[in-house]
């Protein structure tokens, strides 16, 4: 007490300046400059590993939306794919894709034979062999789309097989395959031969964002597109779902609720629930949606209801803070002039927390289009090689992925041309949740409080 | 105290307007207002005065049952308006409401144009028949509350946007608008300029012709400028009511006098 205030006060009073620092100021300017630097060093830290993932992602991912393709001159005889030669495509489907395989060999024995040879002695059939194995299903369908192609000669863009594309992107060399038997160095001198000449080339491919899932063989084929669906009508179920069941629940316990211990109970019960991990929620949707109420095995239905689930403490604590923001004022003025609670409610309070309750059922949608755990419980996750839905039943009842699930399918296969695809569907994804959260954003922006 | 303009006293022998009996208000343990009977006169502006905390709003709330919002709220007693108990079983509170209008200590508009803030009272109440009749509603009510030269240019501009005083004016107008017997203020001027405030008492002044008005304010100065009758609170009790000339130049409990010229404003 004595020491330093009564030695400093009357003594120095004097002689201090306020163009001189003492020691306390200096010392207090330094902790100050020090802590600046840590919260700088702190950011620092955060936006070189953000930069670090973006630079990642993109690097690996861009590759997933080009694809290597061939442009191939095929003849299409009448007499081995219409033997009886009356064009009933009943008849034709009886020409599996093992005999339009051929076709395949015999058109770039042509274009060799129009091209002026070939260095090395590469047999047609290996020369078909950097096509995708989808090649020849590719012809069948052209032909039993419209049969009166048969006898012509038709140009057709196949894709190039997955080796064939790693060596356009640098993921395959001619070293790197030593053990590879789906590729030669003869193929991969044929390759740079036709890129020579043309007919192979690498261009941005809309069927990664558009198309469907395909086997372990063929990932050149596979796509996001389906699985995009499937997170799409999930989406469409937790926000028919979450939304309102969010919004009443919040409205009753914030504005009509009496304050007791079960409304307590209740308040602490939903603030646990948000903190539950997903997993959870994901076994109790196996046990009750799938095992008890026996809702189809990996349909987005039942992916819907457990995200419906896991999405509901978001939305019902985002909508109750908004509520509790919109100032009592208003909801006197409104009690004042003979409203009811529920009309002070929705023509007031309501209107004024829209903002904020979009905001939070955003982010809450969100987070679950992100979400991948629930989803391995009820099926979702696994090789769903299936069509885009044709109606909105089976969009939500037949088996189909999402597009997290999707992309942890692909990291786990073998094939490297698979993790580059599932690099590319991160890309996806991340554009849908930075689209999501700048809407929010916006929305916020946009109504800023107004009273 | 001298140079307060007492307004004029000629109160005429008037009906009682609001009739509170033993009125108990406590906040869970907490006893805030002490059996409390007054008789409120129709056509009368009555001053609630008194040291804060004593009690003066919650006794202005029982009279449209807005304590009711409050769970921790309970009113004991009779209150009758017209000689009917407001706390019976049979009121509805919300219709109670249309019938005693309010206007708080800091000005509240609706985060809407100035036509819908005057508009939603009657809206609500099915008062108008289509829109015509709706604009001759507000334009009456904003006419009433002084403010209709100000914003007639305006009237799809946010209630909010206006000034501290010509939001007040906009908040008596969206209380008139419902037709109430009774106007309740609760310290309507407390949050304005003094010139606003002039604009408003001016108005109260003149609001007396068509309503009851119980106006609550921490200055004696405008309890004795706007009202005919003034009731003193003190710690949860009715010290003193009577003709405001009377309280201010002659009360009768010294705790009022101690009230009135210990503190003045
Ligand atoms: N909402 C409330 N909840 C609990 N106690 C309250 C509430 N409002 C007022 N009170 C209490 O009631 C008493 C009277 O308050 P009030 O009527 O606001 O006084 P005044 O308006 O005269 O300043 C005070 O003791 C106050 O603490
Ligand atoms: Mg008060």
């Amino acid at each position: 007490m004595t020491d330093m205030t009564n030695a400093a006060a009357p003594a120095a009073a004097p002689k201090s300046s306020l163009l001189q620092q003492d020691a306390r100021t200096r010392r207090r300017n330094a902790a100050e400059t020090r802590f600046k630097a840590y919260g700088i060093a702190a950011i620092a830290v955060g936006l070189v590993m953000l930069a670090i993932l973006l630079v990642t992602i993109v690097g690996r991912g861009t590759g997933a939306f080009t694809q290597t393709f061939i442009t191939l001159e095929v003849a299409l005889p009448a007499d081995t794919l219409d033997k009886k030669g009356n064009r009933d495509p009943e008849e034709m489907k009886k020409v599996s894709t093992f005999g339009y395989k051929p076709l395949l060999a015999q058109a770039f024995e042509a274009k060799i034979a129009a091209t002026g040879g070939l260095d090395s002695d590469l047999d047609p059939k290996k020369m078909a062999g950097i096509l995708s194995d989808s090649a020849p299903a590719q012809l069948r369908d052209f032909v039993l789309a419209d049969p009166s192609v048969l006898d012509r000669t038709v140009a057709f863009e196949f894709l190039a097989s997955s080796r064939v594309d790693g060596y356009m992107k640098g993921r395959v060399s001619r070293d790197s395959i030593a053990q590879d038997k789906n590729i030669s160095v003869e193929q991969l001198d044929f390759v740079d031969k036709l890129i020579a000449e043309g007919s192979l080339e690498k261009r941005f491919n809309l069927d990664f964002i558009t198309g469907s899932d395909a086997s372990d063989a063929r990932p050149e084929a596979a796509g996001m597109g389906v699985s995009m669906v499937g997170s799409f009508f999930m989406m469409l179920v937790v926000l028919t779902l979450a939304l309102p069941i969010g919004v009443a629940a919040s409205i009753y316990l914030e504005e009509f609720a009496p304050k007791n211990w079960i409304t307590d109970v209740i308040e602490v019960n939903i603030s646990n629930l948000a903190a539950v991990p997903s997993i959870v929620f994901g076994i109790l949707g196996l046990a009750v949606f799938i095992n008890y109420m026996h809702l189809p095995n990996s349909a987005p239905l039942v992916g819907g209801l457990v995200l419906t689930l896991m999405t509901l403490p978001t939305i019902i604590i985002s909508t109750r803070a908004s509520l509790k923001s919109v100032p009592p004022s208003i909801r006197d003025a409104a009690l004042g002039v003979g409203a009811s609670k529920m009309q002070s409610v929705f023509h007031h309070v309501l209107p004024l927390a829209a903002p904020g309750i979009l905001t939070g059922t955003i982010i809450g949608l969100a987070q679950a289009l992100g979400e991948t755990a629930p989803l391995l419980l009820i099926g979702m996750v696994g090789f769903i090689a299936s069509n885009p839905p044709d109606s909105i039943a089976s969009g939500l009842l037949d088996p189909n992925s999402a597009m997290p699930a999707q992309i942890y399918e692909w990291a786990k296969r073998a094939d490297p041309a698979f993790y580059e695809r599932a690099w590319g569907g991160i890309i996806i994804l991340l554009v849908f949740l930075v689209t999501m959260n700048t809407i929010a954003v916006l929305l916020r922006r946009r109504f800023e409080r107004r009273w | 105290m001298n140079d307060m303009r007492l307004s004029e006293r000629a109160v005429d022998a008037q009906n009682i307007k609001i009739a509170a009996r033993n009125v108990q208000v406590y906040y869970g343990d907490n006893h805030a207002i002490k059996d409390v009977s007054v008789d409120i006169e129709d056509k009368t502006v009555t001053a609630f005065i008194g040291p804060s905390g004593c009690g003066k709003s919650t006794f202005l709330r029982c009279i449209n049952r807005m304590n009711d919002t409050i769970d921790i709220c309970r009113v004991e007693g009779d209150i009758l308006i017209d000689g009917e108990d407001i706390y019976d079983r049979e009121v509805d509170p919300v219709q109670l409401r249309a019938k005693v209008g309010m206007v708080f200590q800091k000005p509240n508009p609706f985060p809407k144009s100035i036509y819908d803030n005057v508009a939603y009272g009657p809206r609500i109440h099915g008062l108008s028949r289509g829109k015509s009749d709706l604009d001759d509603i507000v334009e009456r009510a904003l006419r009433r509350a002084a403010i209709w030269d100000e914003v007639k240019d305006r009237l799809s501009a946010p209630g909010t946007g206006l000034s501290g005083g010509q939001q007040q004016r906009l908040c008596i107008a969206r209380a008139v608008a419902t037709e109430p017997e009774v106007l309740l203020m609760d310290e309507p001027c407390s949050a304005l300029d003094p010139i606003a405030t002039a604009q408003v008492e001016e108005l109260i002044d003149e609001l007396r012709q068509n309503y009851s008005v119980v106006i609550v304010t921490h200055s004696m100065q405008q309890a004795a400028r706007v009202s005919q009758k003034t009731a003193f609170f003190h710690l949860g009790h009715l010290v003193e009511y009577g003709e405001t000339g009377h309280i201010f130049t002659n009360p009768e409990d010294p705790r009022t006098e101690s009230y009135i010229t210990g503190r003045i404003g």
